[in-house]
């Protein structure tokens, strides 16, 4: 790695950090965030020359602090920025920021620069947007990429979103045990949020799109070395893991979904899958479940089936039983339809979802799975009428290509009947 | 002598390595570990899980307490570690300047080993615990 591969990595690895502390200082969000791109670019000067700091979160800080001070004393009286020369010897004075930086104070000023982009005010898509600018640094057009729309209409649904942020009061005293739990549980489900982005792209979109799931597991770690013995974080983190580490095998070449039972398993990621399992296991000996670490045991069961009929089934009904009783709703019960098709057959499972119908009229995997079970069923006519309606509903080619797969090979087997007639 | 190499580095900023930035790293650090193996230097070499994945246990009190997370909340994390035969500690310094070159940033702590036991264990690396 050359010295700006490691600049870049260590102002990334830097930057929740920093920003957060600005943000504490400055208690506004651009000056926050400008403070810290002042730094950086002094970073980029000095560290390659003097080497970098021992600890380059509170040189950023310090020197971020002392850049936004300068910009709005110059605002005031227009005085020149003093050279870089001054603003030299630092090490005495990170040292005793360093010092006051204690990990209670930083871990609440993280938790609050994560919490102030999943504000409840915020559309999911804003807050997305928002972490991926404010926590990871992201660009703009590195974010408006992931997200395939233009630069600026990111750049107006950023700024809207800090509008909002800015409007809306997040209180700058360190939040009570309560508001801590709270703030913490918000960040998961933001975090999970841009999993999700990036777990949803298919071959029709980007890496850009892809590397969300990274900057998600990113994020958890970071969450869970500012919380260390929260069994949900350790569950959110084994979830997005254990998901991740399928990703070689998801996508076949021309970049089609591959469901899990045809997938390569060969393909699938050991190391994280590893990991995964470990922080499932940590998260485990808390005796507290919740939904993040049942959704993991469910994936740590396919993760452990070295083959598609290794997979314990009954066990990952009984764990979406749990989930459905944990927060009841239609997705996760359409998802138990699947482990009660493998263990009582798709007549069973069909029944299982039936009630549902109304609910996830506009759902592309319900009337995807309900296909799927009618063909399963040899009930062509009605099979061919949910994945119709599947495809009308697909959200991307991708998923539409894999309901079409479908047609075809009905359309090949009623062929195939319409010969053996004739 | 035996040497123990332990390596520190800060986590947050080797978590911001890219993928082909870690891989570029690893590629560069198995050039050295491959000269060292050839001249029967090399003892194990372990690449730890982040400290998210570790569990300490306390043994001060009775009984121990077991805590989620690394023993100690430092800068920089203990993240692997080689073990290593030379002739010196300035044989020692030299192979971990090598190293140094291979993946700059962070520290390493080269500890002199008084009881080495060799390993009897397939490598089992992130396999699931049971």
């Amino acid at each position: 790695m050359n010295d700006l591969a490691w600049i870049e990595a260590a102002l990334t690895g830097a930057r929740p950090q920093a920003v957060a502390a600005l943000l504490r200082y400055f208690r506004d969000l651009d000056t926050a965030e400008e403070a810290f791109q002042d730094a950086s670019l002094r970073a980029l000067k000095t560290w390659p020359v003097k080497g970098p700091p021992r600890d380059p979160a509170a040189w950023l800080i310090l020197v971020g602090r002392n850049a936004a001070v300068d910009a709005a004393r110059r605002r005031r009286r227009h005085e020149p920025l003093p050279p870089d020369e001054l603003l030299s010897d630092l090490e005495d004075t990170e040292a005793a920021l360093a010092e006051r930086l204690d990990s209670d104070d930083y871990r609440d000023d993280i938790l609050r620069l994560l919490f102030i982009c999943c504000h409840p005010e915020l559309p999911a898509t804003q807050q997305i947007a928002l972490a991926l600018r404010i926590v990871s640094g992201l660009t703009v057009a590195q974010i408006a990429r992931a997200f395939l729309v233009g630069e600026s209409a990111m750049e107006q649904r950023i700024t809207r979103a800090k509008a909002r942020v800015a409007a809306a009061t997040v209180p700058f005293e360190a939040p009570g045990a309560p508001e801590r739990a709270e703030r913490v549980a918000a960040v998961a489900a933001m975090i999970y949020l841009v999993f999700n982005e990036g777990y949803s792209a298919t071959g029709d979109t980007n890496d850009m799109r892809r590397q969300l799931c990274g900057e998600a597991i990113r994020l958890a770690r970071l969450l869970l070395r500012l919380f260390p013995a929260e069994p949900e974080i350790m569950g959110l983190a084994a979830l997005m893991l254990l998901q991740h580490a399928r990703s070689a095998a998801r996508l076949d070449a021309e970049g089609q979904l591959v469901l899990l039972d045809a997938q390569d398993r060969a393909l699938w990621n050991r190391t994280e899958i590893g990991e995964g399992l470990a922080l499932l296991d940590k998260a485990l000996r808390h005796a507290r479940p919740g939904p993040y670490q049942v959704q993991a045991a469910i994936a740590a069961l396919h993760a452990r089936a070295a083959h598609p009929q290794d997979t314990d089934w009954a066990e990952i009904d009984f764990l979406y039983a749990t989930l459905e009783a944990m927060q009841p709703s239609p997705v996760v019960t359409l998802n138990r339809a699947v482990a009660v098709a493998k263990l009582r057959g798709p007549a069973a499972a069909l029944e299982l979802i039936a009630p549902l119908a109304e609910r996830l009229a506009g759902y592309f995997h319900f009337h995807g799975v309900r296909g799927a079970l009618l063909l399963q069923l040899d009930r062509g006519e009605e099979a061919r009428e949910a994945f119709n309606r599947a495809i009308a509903l697909a959200n991307s080619p991708a998923e539409a290509a894999h309901i079409r797969a479908h047609l075809d090979r009905l359309d090949v087997g009623m062929a195939q009947g319409d010969a053996s007639l004739g | 002598m035996l040497y123990a190499v332990l390596c520190y580095h800060r986590e947050d900023v080797v978590g911001a390595w890219s993928k082909a930035e870690d891989d570029a790293v690893m590629a560069k650090l198995a050039v050295v570990q491959d000269r060292l193996a050839k001249a029967g230097r090399l003892g194990p070499v372990a690449r730890l899980m982040p400290t998210t994945a570790a569990t300490t246990l306390r043994k001060d009190s009775d009984p121990p307490l077991v805590l989620d997370g690394p023993f100690a909340e430092t800068k920089e994390q203990l993240l692997g570690f080689y073990v290593i035969e030379c002739a010196s500690l300035e044989a020692a310094l030299e192979t971990v300047r090598e190293l140094a070159r291979a993946n700059p940033g962070g520290a390493y702590e080269v500890r002199p080993i008084a009881v080495f036991h060799p390993s009897h264990l397939p490598d089992r690396a992130g396999v699931a615990p049971e």
